[in-house]
């Protein structure tokens, strides 16, 4: 008798018996599985997250470098077939104006031919911090990049679009996340002690969220960010509006929690855990918070969308993070005039990045909250 | 009944005075105080201010005071109506925002009325028809109108207007009608403007409601009620309509309550992009210019339009549910 033999017939009883002994969690993992759109939403965020990490190896210039002489220059074409072999290449621009508009225009130069190299030599940066390298995703051979390279246009001071997207990832993508954090600790502490103690406490703390979420939040979320000094350093304004946007944003997270606490606390292993003499802070922490961590999860993943889309319209409306910080608002700020858009429509390249974004973070939410809670 | 409304008015009064005291910190949080910057700006523009007439402000705000005593010396101010003035406008601040705020709250109210006309149809074809053809486009739909942000839907509404149709879809009145007194005419070219607006302004909401109806309506229609009117015999859409399709309603119309400050905040930016004559573009402006008195006073407005607002439909939830009629929660 071969091996796959012996398999073959007990298949459905072992499937069941690994079902019986799996944790709650490799359960959630099994269900979080068959929900494909939330495994592809999760896919979409690593990915972005990896250009939030390595944003200087993915940009092939420097973000913040202008030249007038390459402004609101249209993406390129990389030409990926040269002679019939797989050696892709750009042609060099050449800028000149136009006689009867004055409008620069680029016309691509057709003799001069600059290899595109994957992995290749650009400008030395140091990776994640501390390790200093000159390899960018994207490099060219025999020119500058900044010279040569526009994947995805220029702005109206000649930054390439492509890098300060890059970077743009970085801080709206980590601005979401810190964000939540604050938002995160307020939601479950407060949450936490509505729905354990109850009573007045609860009463009270509900009347709050009641009437914080009955405030319009964006002329709020404006009047305390235009509030901000204008002498402050970047990293000051990120904290500034982190804190901010997490101040109004927690209401959600503290109902979630709220109401895991009040339907755990009737459990009989609460009553057990009580009646052998555990102390309010094991029962809590011990006992009842692992129960209720995946609802959490599905709770967090779901607000962070709302926090970039936040971040993003501040910084749209020049309230929220101010150039030189690079986000996804300060991108969209060149964008504001419709004339200069109809003109250069790449420059709302940056808003699929929020829409992807929020919608792969939605998309991971719901899984995570159908896997954790199947009865839901 | 009445201790509905009571339970609710103490709520409406609550936050209204979180309101006016978040607009009070929101005017105290630049460095210097009001009548500094007020002075600066007005020199600015060419005209001086006295040092009489900077004291006498003073006093009349009570800038020496303490804190609480400045905050209620301000909330008086406030609750005769007397909302100081717009430095960069010279104007008293109650015509500058006037109208806009009307046009404000108009806007935000058509919106609504979008967002139901839209999602409740929507929400109990999803539900009944599950899995069809068209529920997935629905859900599909939905997903993105909640994913894009209100200001980039706007975006996205002008370029496609300019780029494709070379018309501005901006704008709540034609050029005739911005300075013209209000008429009937002007009140027709405002109902036209105003679809497009109140579309963009509404996507993230319907999206929103159509996923809440379709949920409540789904787990009406698997009770046993459905079922045994079925059995007797009932046309299938009576069996929907008459009884789940009221009870799944409920939630529904009390979530009126978040929807209005969630339409309101969203109108702030779409009208910045679309070029409305709301208060948003004015908000912008005192904000940038640190105008924080006529900012303050934008914040505390519309917060209280909002709560005054969100009021209204709880009394209209008490009309249409019985159970919060008779008293039962």
């Amino acid at each position: 008798m071969t091996a796959a033999n012996a398999v073959a017939p007990e298949t459905g009883f072992l499937a069941e018996d690994r079902i019986a002994v799996a944790t709650q969690w490799q359960l959630m993992w099994w269900r979080f599985r068959k929900h494909k759109l939330a495994v592809g939403g999760t896919i979409v965020l690593v990915a972005f997250y990896l250009v939030a990490l390595f944003a200087d190896f993915f940009a092939y210039v420097d973000p913040t470098e202008s030249d007038a002489q390459r402004s609101l220059m249209a993406p390129q074409t990389i030409h990926w077939i040269d002679d019939g072999r797989f050696r892709p290449y750009v042609y060099a621009l050449k800028g000149t104006r136009d006689p009867l508009t004055f409008k620069r225009v680029y016309v691509p130069d057709t003799s001069t031919k600059i290899p595109v190299r994957f992995f290749g030599r650009g400008e030395p940066y140091e990776l994640l911090g501390f390790i200093p390298t000159d390899r960018h995703l994207i490099a060219v051979e025999g020119a500058k990049a900044s010279e040569s390279l526009f994947l995805m246009g220029t702005d109206t001071q000649g930054r390439d679009l492509w890098s300060r997207l890059m970077y743009a990832t970085r801080t709206s993508m980590t601005i979401g996340l810190v964000s939540v954090a604050l938002s995160l600790v307020l939601g479950v502490v407060l949450g936490g002690v509505s729905g354990y103690f109850g009573g007045v406490i609860d009463t009270v703390i509900q009347r709050i969220i009641e009437i914080l979420r009955s405030i319009p939040t964006i002329p709020l979320w404006m009047g305390l960010a235009a509030a901000v000094p204008s002498d402050w350093g970047v990293v000051k304004v990120y904290f500034a509006i982190t804190i901010i946007i997490s101040l109004i944003g927690w209401t959600e997270l503290a109902r979630v929690v709220r109401g895991r606490f009040i339907s755990l606390k009737e459990e009989d292993f609460v009553m057990a855990a009580e009646l052998v003499g555990c102390s309010k802070t094991r029962i809590i922490f011990r006992h009842m918070v692992p129960s209720f961590l995946s609802h959490i999860i599905a709770a967090t993943t779901l607000a962070i969308p709302a926090i970039i889309i936040s971040e993003t319209s501040l910084s749209f409306l020049g309230l929220g993070l101010r150039p030189p910080a690079i986000s996804w608002g300060v991108l969209l700020q060149d964008a504001q005039n419709i004339q200069a858009l109809v003109i250069s429509p790449w420059l709302l390249i940056p808003s699929l990045a929020v829409i992807i974004a929020v919608l792969a973070f939605n998309f991971m939410g719901d899984g995570i909250r159908d896997a954790a809670d199947p009865y839901l | 009944m009445v201790a509905y409304i009571v339970r609710r008015l103490l709520l409406a009064v609550l936050t209204v005075w979180a309101i006016s005291v978040l607009s009070f910190i929101i005017i105290h949080l630049p460095p210097g105080d009001y009548v500094t910057s007020y002075i600066a700006s007005m020199s600015a523009s060419g005209s001086a201010v006295s040092e009489g007439e900077a004291n006498a402000l003073r006093e009349q705000l009570g800038l020496d005071k303490p804190i609480t005593i400045q905050y209620a010396k301000w909330m008086g101010l406030m609750l005769q109506g007397n909302f100081g003035m717009a430095m960069e406008w010279g104007r008293p601040v109650a015509d500058v925002i006037g109208d806009r705020l009307t046009l404000t709250m108009v806007i935000s109210v058509a919106a609504i009325i979008f967002t139901w006309a839209l999602a409740l149809p929507i929400g109990i074809y999803s539900a009944v028809y599950r899995y069809s053809f068209l529920d997935y486009v629905f859900t599909f739909v939905g997903f993105i109108g909640l994913a894009i942000p209100g200001f980039l839907l706007a975006l996205i509404v002008m370029y496609v207007g300019f780029a494709w149709f070379g018309a501005n879809v901006g704008g709540l009145f034609s050029p005739d009608f911005v300075e013209a007194p209000w008429s009937m005419a002007k009140v027709w070219d405002l109902t036209k403007h105003l679809p497009i607006p109140a579309i963009v302004l509404g996507v993230a909401g319907t999206a929103q409601l159509i996923r809440i109806m379709r949920s409540n309506l789904l787990d009406e229609l698997r009770k046993p009620y459905v079922m045994t009117a079925r059995a007797r015999g009932l046309p299938e859409y009576r069996v929907i309509m008459r009884y789940p399709v009221r009870v799944a309603l409920n939630p529904f119309v009390s979530t009126i309550g978040y929807l209005l400050p969630y339409v309101v905040s969203g109108s702030i930016i779409v009208s910045l992009v679309l070029s409305l004559p709301t208060v948003g573009p004015l908000l912008l402006k005192a904000l940038i210019a640190q105008d924080m008195f006529l900012a303050g006073t934008i914040v505390l407005l519309l917060g209280v339009m909002t709560v005054i607002g969100t009021f209204i439909s709880d009394l209209l939830l008490m009309w249409i549910d019985p159970r919060i009629r008779l008293g039962r929660q």
